[in-house]
């Protein structure tokens, strides 16, 4: 891996993490430099939501470092852990929207508990990030519950990006949506990121997304970094397992056991 | 497999899970004392623990105190005791029935959806979903559900008192033949402040308990839905468990001599 002149917004290095005697990250490094998008592809299983887990300190690793702005966050307290999560804005596969709360306080949730604002202020930030996500006033007191998948999904990304963080994460962003809702919700993450000048890293096996929102890939095998480049090398990589998958084909390098009862 | 083996690992996953629950309920109260407070979060369970459950723990009650009085008046004629109804009534309500019952009751109402609303809150990632927004559950999820559950339940019981033993009192005069200033007069010869206090601990030990169960539970829970259910049911289980274990430990503190 060719490393960058500027300190990368994230670093991560030697990166293990097992669960009991099943070993998912086994020595990841990885760089997301200041306003680059960074997605993360591989199969379903081999750790790509755990390695995102970990940087977001929902997961502690066992073993190896992870930096963002040059400052190790793998060992901080709760407190230093909540201040640097203020950087931070995600978009979950399910969107995790706070059912027990209506739409704008989803979105203002940060603003509200992280910011302090007041509800009338905070309520007309909500409606302002919502028409980012191509949502209308008339969303903003609906319960998450009476949104379908795409709109959750707008809002759980008008959530992530209200308060203007330096680092967006999305997890399979386009998962369980047709491919037109999917379209549009990569070019909305492809915008917000480019708008708000963030870095982001995404997880998806979703390769339409990946050529949408992603200035760089990474693909994680066998709990390891085994190819990382531009996007636009991806279709001319040269590495066997990067071009199965892209291909989405069975037979390859990458092997897949099927049981058949 | 070899039965002392068996009991021997029962009882290192008892142990180990008398230490996650200790850990847990000394991280919710370190967390919580340090705040950030979340007043609307508090106020949203008092009303919830305490407002919603007003019915139910009401008629418990109600039943509660007029088979009570029935209940001492046939078994006291046996021995020309019958004028010791009041009395029955009035300590059994505030010592012993009313917490329990409201204890109990509690637990089995709101314990369990706590449980329900955090479990579906952890397997859909929205606790996650908190640490990513920089809340820290303990403090916006667990600790209003404990504070509200240790103010409420006192207030819950005391109503509960009142009520249990307006239940006797009804039966006492309309059914076994009590005047209503002598009824209400041996209601209160014997009532000592000591009496309705130990009720009332009792209720504050209880609510904790209920929301503590419900909210380790729910935080716990593992599996989608099948995993969600098996906390509500676990969660509604051993806080009734804990509640008549803690209100033996109690009433031998308070009243043994």
């Amino acid at each position: 891996m060719t490393e960058p002149a500027s300190q990368p917004k994230i670093r991560i290095r030697d990166l293990h993490k097992s669960f009991g005697a099943k070993r998912v990250l086994a020595g990841v490094d990885l760089d997301i430099n200041d306003a680059e998008s960074v997605v993360v592809i591989g199969g379903s299983g081999t750790g790509k939501s755990v390695l995102l887990k970990c940087v977001l300190g929902i997961l502690q690793p066992e073993r190896g470092s992870i930096q963002i702005d040059g400052r190790e966050v793998t060992n901080l307290s709760r407190g230093e852990r909540q201040k640097v999560m203020q950087q931070f804005g995600m978009l979950f596969q399910g969107a995790a929207l706070f059912d027990s709360l209506p739409v704008w306080e989803n979105v203002a949730f940060g603003l509200l508990q992280v910011d302090r604002l007041g509800r009338d202020e905070a309520k007309q930030r909500a409606i302002e990030t919502l028409a980012r996500v191509g949502l209308g006033p008339e969303v903003a007191e609906l319960s998450p519950a009476e949104l379908s998948g795409g709109m959750q999904k707008r809002v759980g990304l008008a959530r992530a990006i209200a308060r203007r963080p330096e680092i967006l994460c999305f997890d399979e962003p386009t998962t369980g949506l047709d491919p037109i809702t999917a379209d549009v919700i990569n070019e909305l993450i492809a915008h917000s990121v480019r708008e708000l000048g963030a870095s982001a890293l995404s997880i998806t096996h979703d390769m339409a997304s990946v050529r949408k929102i992603a200035d760089r890939v990474a693909m994680l095998y066998q709990g390891k970094i085994i190819w990382d480049g531009p996007v636009k090398e991806i279709d001319r990589s040269g590495n066997p397992y990067v071009d199965q998958f892209i291909h989405g084909r069975a037979e390859g390098p990458i092997q897949q056991t099927v049981k058949v009862a | 497999m070899n039965p002392l083996a068996a009991l021997g690992r029962l009882f290192l996953d008892f142990l180990a899970a008398v230490g996650d629950l200790s850990l847990f309920a000394g991280q919710t109260i370190i967390q919580g004392l340090r705040g950030p407070y979340y007043p609307r979060a508090i106020l949203r369970q008092m009303v919830d623990i305490g407002y919603y459950s007003l019915p139910v723990v009401g008629l418990t009650a109600i039943f509660t105190g007029m088979v009570l009085a029935l209940q001492s008046h046939t078994g006291f004629a046996r021995f020309e005791a019958q004028s010791a109804v009041a009395t029955i009534v009035v300590l059994s309500m505030t010592r012993e029935l009313g917490p329990v019952l409201a204890g109990l009751m509690v637990a089995g109402r709101v314990g369990a959806s706590m449980a329900a609303e955090i479990g579906t809150m952890r397997v859909t990632e929205q606790i996650d979903a908190l640490t990513t927004l920089s809340t820290d559950p303990y403090k916006y999820l667990v600790w209003p559900r404990v504070i509200a559950g240790l103010l409420m339940l006192p207030l819950l019981v005391l109503v509960a008192d009142i009520i249990g033993v307006f239940g006797g009192y009804l039966v006492g005069i309309y059914k076994l033949g009590f005047s209503a200033p002598d009824y209400l007069r041996r209601t209160f010869e014997y009532l000592e402040t000591e009496d309705v206090v130990s009720g009332l601990v009792k209720a504050a030990v209880f609510g904790f308990i209920v929301a503590l169960m419900g909210c380790y539970q729910g935080y716990y829970s593992r599996g989608g839905a099948q995993g969600v259910g098996a906390a509500t049911t676990k969660a509604v289980v051993s806080a009734s468990i804990m509640i008549l274990t803690a209100n033996y430990i109690i009433t031998e503190l308070f009243f043994s001599q």
